[in-house]
């Protein structure tokens, strides 16, 4: 069953909670990895592989660079979730 | 190493050991006679059992009260080990006030990220390419706990990352040494961390006889100088001094474990794993710690010796002894804290410095256990059943490792 908007962005708090130490009611919808949340190239790999590994989805490299937000990366997965 | 007179003095020491989880905690348990050793439960090894030793001296890794899962994600356990021990050594010194670019950090490992390594290897293996993590490279790298600490600290003054297997963490503390000597740095902190207790290490270590098989009695397996002995027990530890130039301890109004006065370091060409029986390259840093100390044998009144537990290495370190103390050794008090802590491999030689600073500091030196029936071949003084009282004087660390490395270090009573 696919899972809720709201329950991705928890899942994707949490992995960015264990890779960041930053709070997860820091990892908000509309905030930037990069310039919010100041997440660099190493560590944003390192949550995708592992949100591809929870979520059961593909995210391949070529799409990883279009996900600037939490919005991005939360949609992403919905759809993946088909 | 270039030599100035620039004094140099220990103002903080942070361990996490077998036998404790901070380097006053691992010095109390010495002093009671404490075994790290024991039987490997970790599940793992039921996948082994034809694994001749089933023993070794562990080190739990650091709580999530002192290193938050982020942190710890991101270090082999190596790593979080010397990160914490690093920490601890800091704040024992009490968080000097010091320009980042005039504090260095040296911190050494035998072995590096094995663990790392063959987990990745296993990703790798079973699941494919793209699963195998970014940060596997800067936490498998045998300097990655020198620029961890480095980065922990903000230490910009130099990180370096000694690699000479069981000697390391001495080298460690010969090369922070320098680092003040030569006017590089103010302030280093200096040791080493080993976390590399493992199935193949286990298998590795036993296929050159090695390690001790007494896997019926663990506590009593590490039994240097004792005629029974049978080969080093392997353990994962790590120990972190903070080093600082005597000026800069004394501006600040710190308190001071010990003086380091000089140190040697010599190399045996003669096998690559087997120390040269007659102690000849180790005599030699001996001599040469005592030399830039510029003290003389009848100075020295305890030393920490290598001594693994192994047949003929704890001969070979007898022979060194001797050769570089002559009869002035009758009157040194020797002790061998691996029977209690086991072989922390490149931890070694930093968390027996560690043992020799605390040794001046309180006037004592820690006992030797499991010498029942010493071998008649060591005539040494060793302490046993009970700490030593000690008088101010010179105390030596020695370490040697595989490659033929020989250090030895000489620390000196605070005056």
């Amino acid at each position: 069953m696919a899972l809720s908007e709201q329950e991705i962005l928890a899942g994707v708090a949490e992995l960015v909670n264990e890779e960041t130490g930053l709070p997860v009611e820091s990892v908000e919808l509309d905030k930037s990895f990069t310039d919010d949340l100041d997440i660099d190239s190493l560590s944003m790999t390192s949550i995708v592989v592992q949100a591809e590994d929870r979520f059961s989805v593909t995210i391949p490299d070529e799409d990883t660079k279009n996900l600037k937000t939490v919005r991005d990366v939360v949609n992403y997965i919905q759809q993946a979730q088909g | 190493m270039t030599t100035t007179s620039q004094r140099v003095v220990v103002t903080g020491v942070g361990a996490l050991t077998p036998i404790g989880a901070t380097a006053h905690e691992t010095w109390e348990a010495a002093l009671k006679g404490t075994s790290g050793a024991a039987t490997i439960t970790e599940p793992w090894m039921a996948d082994h059992g034809d694994l001749p030793v089933r023993f070794a001296a562990r080190t739990p890794p650091p709580g999530i009260d002192v290193l938050p899962k982020h942190e710890a994600k991101r270090l082999d356990p190596s790593g979080q080990l010397a990160v914490v021990a690093a920490r601890q050594a800091w704040a024992d010194a009490g968080a000097p006030d010091v320009d980042p670019v005039r504090l260095g950090a040296v911190v050494a490992t035998g072995i590096g990220g094995l663990w790392t390594t063959l987990d990745a290897w296993e990703v790798l293996r079973t699941r494919g390419a793209r699963r195998v993590l970014p940060m596997t490279v800067p936490m498998l790298m045998p300097n990655s706990s020198a620029g961890a600490v480095s980065l922990a600290l903000g230490a910009r003054a130099g990180a370096h990352a000694p690699v000479s297997a069981c000697a390391s963490g001495a080298e460690a503390v010969t090369l922070a040494l320098g680092m003040i000597r030569s006017g590089r740095a103010d302030v280093v902190v200096a040791g080493g961390t080993e976390a590399c207790v493992h199935p193949l290490t286990l298998a590795t270590f036993s296929a050159m006889k090695a390690l001790s098989t007494r896997n019926d009695a663990p506590e009593r397996a590490s039994r240097p100088y004792d005629v029974t002995r049978d080969g080093f027990v392997m353990g994962d530890g790590a120990g972190l001094l903070v080093l600082e130039s005597a000026e800069h301890a004394r501006a600040r109004g710190a308190r001071v474990y010990a003086e380091v006065l000089g140190a040697g370091m010599s190399a045996d060409a003669y096998d690559i794993a087997a120390p040269e029986p007659e102690g000849a390259g180790a005599s030699r840093a001996i001599a040469e710690a005592l030399a830039v100390a510029g003290a003389t044998p009848s100075d020295v009144v305890h030393v920490n010796a290598h001594a693994t537990s192994t047949p003929v290495g704890d001969l070979a370190e007898v022979r060194a002894l001797r050769g570089a103390l002559g009869g002035a050794l009758d009157d040194v008090a020797v002790s061998a804290t691996k029977s209690m802590t086991g072989h922390l491999l490149g931890a070694a030689g930093a968390v027996e410095s560690i043992f020799t600073v605390l040794a001046l500091h309180h006037r004592a030196a820690p006992p030797t256990i499991n010498v029942d029936d010493l071998d008649p071949a060591v005539d040494l003084d060793v302490v046993r059943g009970a700490p030593r009282p000690l008088g101010d004087g010179v105390a030596v660390n020695n370490s040697f490792g595989f490659g033929g490395h020989n250090v030895a270090v000489a620390f000196g009573t605070a005056s």
